[in-house]
C-alpha cells in the first residue's frame, strides 16, 4: 500500500507541464538589460505621450534607489537585472484588422492553450485580450463592447486614445513608488489591458486577459488598470502560461483596480506559469502588485485566485476599503510541489465605516516546496463596525514540504469584529479510507477530497474557470498521499 | 564613549544607551567575574560583543514592530551593579494570601534577599537560593545549564543579560523529587530611584521531579524602573512544572521579562502570564521540545488600561516527534491601551504527529485601544495537526442584552461578561488559594479597584472575601 502510494505521488509529480511548447514567431527586442535609455526605448517605441515618458522614468530613479525586499519566506537567487531583456514582442507589420491577419502561429499557440481566440469570440461569449510576451496581441469582442460605452482594449492603445484616463487613474492605486517590484513595472511596462466600465453599465460579458511569455530571456511586465464606474459591474479573468526553459524567468506585473460609488469588481485569476522541473530548475518568478480600491461607498471589489504554477510566487491581492460599507473578498487556492515556493496572501485596509472583508485562503503544498500565507487586516481607527472574517487552511502532502502562515492582525478601535482561523494537516486518513471503502482508488480519492477542500474557492470562479481550475488541481495534486 | 570613567559605584543616572552598558561592562567586568567558572566569563564577553552588534532593538526590528522601547529609554535610570545593604527582610517579603503556603523567596532590585542563608539545601536535596551563591558553591551544576537555552536567537536584552549576569534565583530538584509546597519568587522593586535592573534565574528540573512555581513581579511605589530578566528552565525527562507568572508593576515601569524552556522527553509544563498592570511589559516566552511526547499548555490573560502597553511573544519550537502545545491568551483592553501577541509555532521536519493549538482573543472597550495580533505557523512535516485563531471585538452584544433584559444593570453586566471572558484562562489555575486570589484580583481590576497594590500582587491587605456581583444571581 505505502509502496504503491509513493509510485503514484512519483507519477502525479512527475506528471509534464503543458504549456511547455515554444511557438515559432519573429520576435522584436529592446537591447538587452536595463538603463534609462531602455526606458526611453520602450516609451518611444510605444509612441507614447510625454507624460507617460515622465512616469516611467521617475519610476525607473526611484526604483534605482530600492534595494531587494527579503522579508518574504522565499529563497531566490539574485536576479541580473542587466541579462533580462526588458521588452520583447511578435514581430508584426500593423494593427490585426481582424482574425485572420494574425500571425497563424500565434493563433495556433493560443488554440494549443486551450483559448481559441475565434470560437470563444463566437461561442463563449467572452471577451479576450491577449497578451504575449509583452504585447497585446489581439483583443476581441471590442466592438460589441463599444456599444454600451465599455472601454476594453490593449493597455497601449488606451495612452493612445484615452490618454485622460490613463492619466488620472495610472499609479493611483499602486504609485509608482510602492514597492521594489512595482516601481520596476512602472518603469518599464510595455502593455497589459485597459477596461473602463462607465456609470451604470453592467458588463454583459466575461472579460478575460491571457498571458502568455514566449521568447527566452525575457520578463514580462504587464499592466492591468480596470476602472469602475459608479454603479458598474464587470467579472475580469487572467490566465497565464510560459514555456518550458532551463533559466528562470521574470515576470512582474501590477494590477489596479478602481471601483466607484456602488460599483462591483471581481477579478479571478488561474496562474499556471512553468514551475520549474522537479528539480527545481527553471520557472518563472512571478512578484506581482496587485491592489484595488474601493473609492465609493457600497463598493466591492473581488479577489479570486488559484496558483498552481511559477518557481517563486510573490503576490499580495489587496484591497483598500475607502468608501464606507465598502466589501473586500479574497479567495484563493495555492498549489506547491516540487521545488515551487509561494509567499502569497492578501490586505485589507478597512478605512471607511461598516466595511466588510473576508478571505478564504486554501494551500496545499507538496514535494519539497513552501507555501507561505502572509496577509493584514488593519482595521483604522475611523473604521468603526468594521467586520472581518479570515480563514487560511493549509494542507500538507509529503513530509518534506512546508506550510506557513504569517497572519498581521491590527485592530484599531471599538466597534469592529476580527476572526482569524487558520488549520494546517494532512489529508484525513479517514476520509481516504472511507472513499478506498467504497471503491474508489487512492489517486481519484485523494483528487476528490482536494477538490472538495478548495471547493469554497472554487465556486467564486466563473464557470469555465471553474473547469479548467478543477482540472490544473487534479493534474498538480492527484494521488499525493503522504 | 564619555561614559568610559563610569564607576560602579556611580549613583547618577544615565540615559541606558548601548555605549553605555559596554562601558560599563568593560568597567565591571573583574569584579561580575570574580566567582565565574571559566567558561561563564567566555560567555560574558561574547554576549556583549553580540548585544554591541545589536544595540538596543527598534521598531524597525520585525519582533519589536509594534513595542516602541522610545519612551522607556527617555527616562534616566541609574543602573544596579550593587545589592541592596540592610534590607528588613521580614518587612518586605510577608506574603498572606491565606491558606496559600509556599516556600518564599525574595528578590530586591533584582538582588535575592534571605533573612538566614543565602542557598539552602533541603532534606529531600532541593537547592534553593541566590544564583551568584549557587556559583560558588555548585559551579558544575549552574555551568551545565546556564547560558545553554537562552542562546542563539540573538536577542538583545538576554544578550545583555547574560554579560551582565550578577544574581537571581536558583533552584534545582533533583531527579525524582516532588517538592512539597509551591515555591513563590516575589521579585520587587522598591527603590527611591529610577532603576535600572538585571537579573538572571535558573531552574532546573530533574527527571520525574515536580514542581509548582509563582513568580511574582511588583512594584512598591511609583518610581520608573526599567528590568531586563531572563529566567532559564530547564526539564528533565518526564518532569512536570506548573509555573504562574503574575506582573503588577506600576505605570511607569517597564519590564522585559525572557523565558527559555528546554523540555526533555515526556516532561510537560503549564505556565500562565498573569498581567495585571505595568507601564510595558515585554514577555518573551521561548520553549523548545528536546525529547519527545512533551506537553506545553501556555496561558496568558492581560488587563491593560491607561496608556499601559502589553507584549506576549510566545515561540515553540517542535524539535521532537510527539508533542503537543497549545496557547491561548486573552486580553481585555482599556482606555489608551495597546497589546500585542505575536505567537510562533515552528514545527521542524522530524517532529512528526506534532499537535499545535494557538489562539489569542481580544477584546477592545474604547475607540483609542488597539491590538496588533500575529500568530504564526511554520511548519515542514506534513503530519501534524496545527491550528491558530485570534478574535478582536468587544462584549457580546447578544449577552448583554440577555442580561440586561434580566434587570441586571449595564455596569454590573459588562463586569459579569468580563470576568467570565477572563475566567477560562483563570479557571486553569490548579493551586486553590492562588486562584482565588487571581480571581479576587481580576475582579477588582476590572472595577478599577486594583492600582497597583500597595505591596505586591499578593499582598493585598484587604480580607478574603468572596465573589460577589451587584445582582440577584437568583435572577438568572
Amino acid at each position: 500500500m505505502e509502496s504503491d502510494q509513493n509510485k503514484i505521488i512519483g507519477e502525479v509529480t512527475q506528471s509534464d507541464y503543458k504549456y511547455g511548447f515554444v511557438t515559432d514567431i519573429e520576435t522584436e527586442y529592446a537591447p538587452k538589460g536595463l538603463s534609462e535609455d531602455t526606458v526611453r526605448f520602450i516609451s518611444a517605441k510605444k509612441n507614447e505621450p510625454a507624460f507617460m515618458l515622465e512616469f516611467r522614468l521617475k519610476a525607473y530613479r526611484h526604483w534605482l534607489t530600492m534595494k531587494l525586499p527579503t522579508w518574504a519566506h522565499l529563497d531566490i537567487p539574485p536576479i541580473d537585472f542587466q541579462d533580462i531583456y526588458f521588452y520583447a514582442a511578435p514581430k508584426k507589420k500593423k494593427q490585426y484588422e481582424s482574425l485572420d491577419q494574425v500571425d497563424p502561429e500565434l493563433l495556433a499557440t493560443f488554440d494549443k492553450l486551450g483559448i481559441s481566440l475565434d470560437e470563444q469570440k463566437k461561442l463563449a461569449g467572452v471577451a479576450v485580450d491577449a497578451v504575449i510576451d509583452s504585447v497585446s496581441v489581439k483583443t476581441t469582442f471590442s466592438e460589441t463592447l463599444a456599444k454600451y460605452g465599455i472601454l476594453f482594449c490593449s493597455m497601449s492603445e488606451a495612452v493612445q486614445n484615452h490618454p485622460d484616463l490613463v492619466k488620472q487613474y495610472l499609479g493611483s492605486v499602486v504609485p509608482y513608488t510602492d514597492n521594489y517590484y512595482a516601481s520596476l513595472n512602472s518603469a518599464v511596462f510595455s502593455d497589459g489591458s485597459f477596461c473602463y466600465i462607465p456609470k451604470g453599465v453592467r458588463c454583459p460579458v466575461e472579460l478575460s486577459t491571457y498571458f502568455r511569455i514566449n521568447a527566452a530571456n525575457t520578463g514580462q511586465f504587464e499592466r492591468t488598470l480596470i476602472v469602475a464606474d459608479e454603479g458598474a459591474y464587470v467579472s475580469y479573468m487572467e490566465g497565464c502560461t510560459a514555456p518550458q526553459r532551463d533559466e528562470n524567468q521574470l515576470h512582474a506585473a501590477v494590477v489596479e483596480i478602481v471601483a466607484m460609488k456602488d460599483a462591483q469588481v471581481k477579478y479571478s485569476t488561474v496562474q499556471n506559469w512553468y514551475p520549474g522541473d522537479k528539480n527545481g530548475k527553471g520557472g518563472i518568478y512571478n512578484f506581482v502588485t496587485k491592489r484595488g480600491i474601493c473609492k465609493g461607498s457600497n463598493s466591492k471589489i473581488s479577489w479570486t485566485q488559484v496558483e498552481t504554477g511559477s518557481a517563486v510566487t510573490w503576490k499580495y491581492p489587496s484591497c483598500i476599503l475607502l468608501g464606507d460599507n465598502s466589501v473586500g473578498e479574497f479567495y484563493s487556492v495555492a498549489v506547491t510541489n516540487n521545488h515551487q515556493q509561494a509567499d502569497t496572501g492578501t490586505k485589507m485596509m478597512h478605512l471607511g465605516r461598516n466595511t466588510k472583508s473576508t478571505v478564504i485562503s486554501k494551500g496545499i503544498s507538496a514535494g519539497k516546496s513552501n507555501n507561505s500565507y502572509r496577509g493584514l487586516v488593519r482595521i483604522s481607527k475611523n473604521a468603526t463596525n468594521s467586520r472581518n472574517y479570515s480563514q487560511c487552511d493549509s494542507l500538507l502532502l509529503g513530509s518534506a514540504c512546508g506550510a506557513h502562515t504569517w497572519p498581521y492582525i491590527q485592530v484599531e478601535n471599538k466597534s469592529s469584529i476580527v476572526e482569524h482561523e487558520a488549520t494546517t494537516s494532512k489529508i484525513s486518513e479517514d476520509q481516504l479510507f472511507y472513499c478506498q471503502q467504497r471503491g474508489m482508488n487512492a489517486e481519484s480519492a485523494i483528487g476528490l477530497i482536494v477538490n472538495g477542500y478548495a471547493k469554497e474557492v472554487l465556486k467564486q470562479l466563473p464557470m469555465e474557470f471553474a473547469v479548467e481550475a478543477q482540472k490544473l488541481l487534479s493534474i498538480s495534486l492527484e494521488g499525493s498521499v503522504g | 564613549m564619555q561614559d568610559a570613567g563610569y564607576k560602579m559605584q556611580d549613583s547618577v543616572r544615565r540615559n541606558i544607551t548601548k555605549e553605555l552598558m559596554a562601558a560599563l561592562y568593560r568597567e565591571c567586568r573583574e569584579a561580575l567575574s570574580v566567582n565565574d567558572y571559566p567558561a561563564l566569563t567566555v560567555l560574558r564577553d561574547k554576549a556583549i560583543r553580540s548585544f554591541e552588534e545589536s544595540g538596543f532593538p527598534t521598531t524597525k526590528l520585525e519582533a519589536w514592530k509594534n513595542t516602541s522601547l522610545k519612551e522607556s529609554f527617555s527616562t534616566e535610570y541609574k543602573v544596579v551593579v550593587q545589592p541592596e545593604t540592610g534590607v528588613d527582610v521580614q518587612k518586605v517579603f510577608l506574603c498572606n494570601i491565606p491558606h496559600l503556603d509556599t516556600a518564599i523567596m525574595g528578590q530586591l532590585n533584582s538582588w535575592y534577599v534571605s533573612k538566614d542563608v543565602p542557598l539552602m539545601k533541603l532534606g529531600n536535596g532541593i537547592i534553593m537560593g541566590s544564583l551568584a551563591e549557587a556559583l560558588k558553591q555548585y559551579p558544575e551544576l549552574v555551568e551545565a545549564h546556564l547560558g545553554k537555552y537562552s542562546g542563539s536567537n540573538g536577542d538583545a536584552f538576554t544578550s545583555l543579560n547574560t554579560a551582565f549576569i550578577m544574581d537571581g534565583v536558583f533552584i534545582y530538584v533533583p531527579d525524582d523529587v516532588k517538592s512539597p509546597k509551591p515555591v513563590q519568587i516575589i521579585n520587587v522593586i522598591h527603590s527611591n530611584e529610577n532603576l535600572f535592573l538585571q537579573s538572571r534565574n535558573l531552574i532546573v528540573l530533574g527527571k520525574n521531579s515536580r514542581l509548582s512555581l509563582v513568580h511574582c513581579d511588583d512594584s512598591y511605589n511609583q518610581q520608573a524602573s526599567f528590568s531586563n530578566v531572563v529566567t532559564e528552565i530547564h526539564m528533565g525527562e518526564a518532569a512536570f512544572m506548573d509555573h504562574y507568572k503574575l506582573q503588577n508593576l506600576n505605570n511607569s515601569s517597564t519590564l522585559i521579562s525572557s523565558s527559555y524552556f528546554e523540555l526533555e522527553t515526556a516532561a510537560k509544563l503549564e505556565s500562565h502570564y498573569i498581567s495585571l498592570n505595568g507601564g510595558l511589559l515585554r514577555n518573551n516566552l521561548r520553549l523548545r521540545f528536546n525529547g519527545p511526547h512533551g506537553g506545553a499548555n501556555v496561558y496568558g490573560i492581560y488587563l491593560m488600561d491607561r496608556k499601559q502597553h502589553i507584549d506576549n511573544q510566545v515561540f515553540i519550537d517542535h524539535a521532537s516527534p510527539d508533542c503537543t502545545s497549545s496557547e491561548l491568551f486573552k486580553g481585555i483592553l482599556d482606555e489608551h491601551s495597546s497589546g500585542v501577541f505575536n505567537g510562533h509555532v515552528l514545527v521542524r521536519r522530524d517532529a512528526q504527529r506534532t499537535n499545535a493549538y494557538q489562539s489569542n482573543r481580544n477584546i477592545l472597550l474604547t475607540e483609542t485601544a488597539k491590538v496588533n495580533s500575529k500568530p504564526f505557523l511554520e511548519i515542514y512535516n506534513d503530519d501534524v495537526k496545527c491550528s491558530h485563531g485570534s478574535t478582536t471585538g468587544q462584549l457580546d452584544q447578544d449577552a448583554m442584552y440577555y442580561l440586561r433584559q434580566r434587570g441586571i444593570g449595564e455596569d454590573s453586566a459588562r463586569m459579569l461578561l468580563m470576568y467570565a471572558y477572563a475566567d477560562e484562562v483563570i479557571s486553569k489555575i490548579d493551586i486553590e488559594p492562588l486562584r482565588y486570589r487571581i480571581e479576587d484580583m481580576v475582579k477588582k481590576r476590572l472595577q478599577g479597584e486594583l492600582q497597583i497594590c500597595e505591596a505586591c500582587v499578593l499582598h493585598c491587605n484587604t480580607p478574603e472575601r468572596p465573589m460577589e456581583f451587584m445582582i440577584d444571581m437568583s435572577k438568572i
